[in-house]
């Protein structure tokens, strides 16, 4: 088979297959790979931070030592599992409304070249302006309480879900599609069985994207108006002149994403290895 | 062997059909891109249970009239039936074998794919095992039926694709140069497979081709079409040689010769090259 230019999924399941030498100096090479380099370049980053927190003084900067036991100040008074919980919450209720919206909506958009038509233009309209420059509107309209963050993370997830979804399913080969027709699929079927798993490597890297947007995005939410969350954390240290605390949401957001980035890697690599996600 | 012309064979479409409707009919076929005209009066009758090979330069029409036999493109002058009915889109009856296997799923597995066709079409789960099992062994692949399209070599992927088309039962299969991107080795190999598996179903296929000797292996008929813009054609081989084939007879020798000698002429003008070497119509010059 010639290499699909447009799939990259192939590709990477290509590179996936590919035989190691032999079991013993795979398993050198991984643990090597999968744990010595990051721990090694975890000691060299926290060496460099606390470099750089002698030379600026702890007024700008806070020392690993002190961000450590502020994490486990804020731990013990439980502000910073909740600040976690109440930021993933909001998270994970805009970005999954966000893929649910856009998924489906960028389907659509990629199939009836109409409806492609008519909204293309919002689409690229909107996908330019920050989700930020919205947050003041978004508190008038939908008050203070969750509704508004997780509006806000919803607008800064569902363009991005939307235009991967649309590209998957431009880029997918019309041979197939005409395969599917002359194997006796209906429309129905043809968009079930090979337009929905076709599009599911670019969903998914939509989604990804939009994770990433949407932990960029609660901060900001956050930190105009909320009592809680890790955005609400940041800014009320502030108030308080505690910049260790700030550090400590900082790292927080950081292990956060990381985290839910790894969470969604999991899952496309085990439950949708064969719609050739890439990871 | 004989050589026609395409002359007589036009004469006959006129005539109201007395003899059962051939599997394919084309009748002043024609197809226009904007104001290019890649393929006009196009005449063909393809029996039931035939196998005809269309051959023809790069470029002059080969996929866009398979496209169109297919139903996945209309035909913007002529007719084309199937059976005497009007080919309104694609459906089941015709199969499609296309040129590249990325019109495999590759999120299912080779029965999977197999299966596909029957299972859109609402067989139920037992006897679409037993399609699928017959299919895979029909194009050897039993070893393989559960591995996706991405963990098997060209030559097996284009296979799942045969089985996948025959598991589905159509009337004719249409096939766009479906080695062509196989090594002459698998190639050969592919081309004595598929000798096999139409002689043993009898099911009616046209077949594009760039490879003379593929033509001539798998043949009943040679169909060469001109080169084009305003592609035709040109002329028409019988290959009576019995099968299967062997490529070195002097009976195969002198047919390859002779649909050469017609396509250089036809690709020569298609490059925009003066004709060297043939002049005069081919019917004229071959007589086997
Ligand atoms: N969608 C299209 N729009 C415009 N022109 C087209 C289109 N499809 C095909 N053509 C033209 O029609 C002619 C025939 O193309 P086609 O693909 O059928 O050639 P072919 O005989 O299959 O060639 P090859 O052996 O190289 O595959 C070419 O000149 C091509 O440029
Ligand atoms: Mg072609």
């Amino acid at each position: 088979m010639t290499i699909p230019v447009t799939t990259a999924p192939a590709a990477s399941r290509a590179t996936a297959r590919t035989p190691r030498p032999s079991r013993g100096a795979a398993r050198g090479r991984t643990i090597a790979q999968r744990v010595g380099y990051p721990v090694a370049s975890l000691v060299v980053g926290i060496l460099a931070w606390q470099g750089l927190a002698s030379y600026f003084g702890p007024a700008l900067v806070s020392s690993p030592a002190t961000t450590w036991s502020a994490a486990v100040e804020l731990t013990r008074d439980g502000t910073l599992i909740e600040s976690c919980l109440v930021s993933l919450r909001r998270i994970g209720l805009g970005w999954a409304a966000g893929i649910l919206v856009g998924a489906p909506l960028g389907i659509l958009m990629g199939r009836v070249k109409l409806v492609r038509t008519l909204l293309d233009p919002y689409i690229e309209f909107f996908r330019f302006i920050p989700p930020i420059a919205f947050v003041t509107v978004a508190i008038a309209w939908f008050g203070i309480g969750e509704t508004s963050k997780i509006v806000l993370i919803f607008y800064t997830s569902v363009f991005i879900v939307t235009i991967n979804t649309i590209a998957g399913v431009l880029g997918i080969e019309e041979s197939k599609l005409r395969a599917a027709a002359s194997l006796g699929a209906s429309r129905r079927q043809t968009f079930v069985s090979v337009v929905l798993p076709a599009t599911v490597p670019t969903i998914v890297t939509g989604a990804r994207l939009a994770l990433g947007n949407s932990f960029l995005t609660i901060v900001s939410a956050e930190i105009v108006a909320a009592q809680s969350g890790l955005g609400s954390l940041i800014w009320t240290s502030r108030n308080f002149g505690r910049i260790d605390w700030i550090f400590v949401g900082i790292i927080a957001l950081g292990v956060l994403g990381f985290l839910c980035d790894r969470a969604i890697r999991f899952v496309a690599s085990t439950a949708l290895r064969h719609y050739g996600v890439r990871v | 062997m004989t050589i026609q012309s395409e002359v007589p064979m036009t004469a006959t479409t006129a005539v109201p059909p007395a003899r059962p409707a051939p599997a394919l009919h084309l009748d002043g076929v024609g197809i226009t891109f904007g104001d290019f005209t890649a393929v006009e009066g196009v005449d063909l009758d393809v029996r039931n249970g035939e196998f005809v090979c269309l051959l023809g330069p790069s470029g002059c029409g080969k996929s866009t009239l398979l496209s169109v036999m297919a139903g996945f493109v209309p035909p913007s002058d002529g007719v084309i039936e199937m059976e005497g009915h009007a080919i309104k889109g694609p459906c089941p009856e015709l199969g499609v074998v296309f040129q590249s296997s990325d019109a495999l799923f590759d999120w299912l597995t080779v029965s999977d794919n197999i299966a596909f066709g029957p299972r859109m079409r609402g067989v139920d789960k037992a006897r679409r095992a037993e399609i699928v099992e017959e299919h895979l062994r029909l194009v050897g692949l039993a070893q393989h039926a559960d591995k996706r399209p991405p963990q098997l070599s060209g030559g097996m992927r284009q296979r799942v694709q045969i089985a996948r088309v025959l598991a589905n039962e159509p009337e004719i299969v249409l096939m766009d140069e479906p080695f062509g991107a196989l090594d002459a080795q698998t190639r050969t190999v592919m081309q004595v497979e598929l000798d096999r598996i139409w002689r043993q179903r009898q099911s009616t296929v046209v077949f594009v081709t760039h490879d003379i000797d593929e033509a001539i292996v798998l043949a009943d008929r040679v169909v060469v079409m001109t080169a084009g813009p305003s592609a035709g054609i040109k002329s028409t081989y019988q290959v009576d040689l019995p099968r299967p084939r062997d490529v070195d007879s002097p009976a195969f020798v002198e047919l390859r010769h002779a649909i050469r000698e017609d396509i250089t002429a036809e690709v020569a003008k298609s490059l925009g090259l003066p004709t060297a070497g043939t002049t005069g119509t081919p019917e004229q010059e071959v007589r086997a």
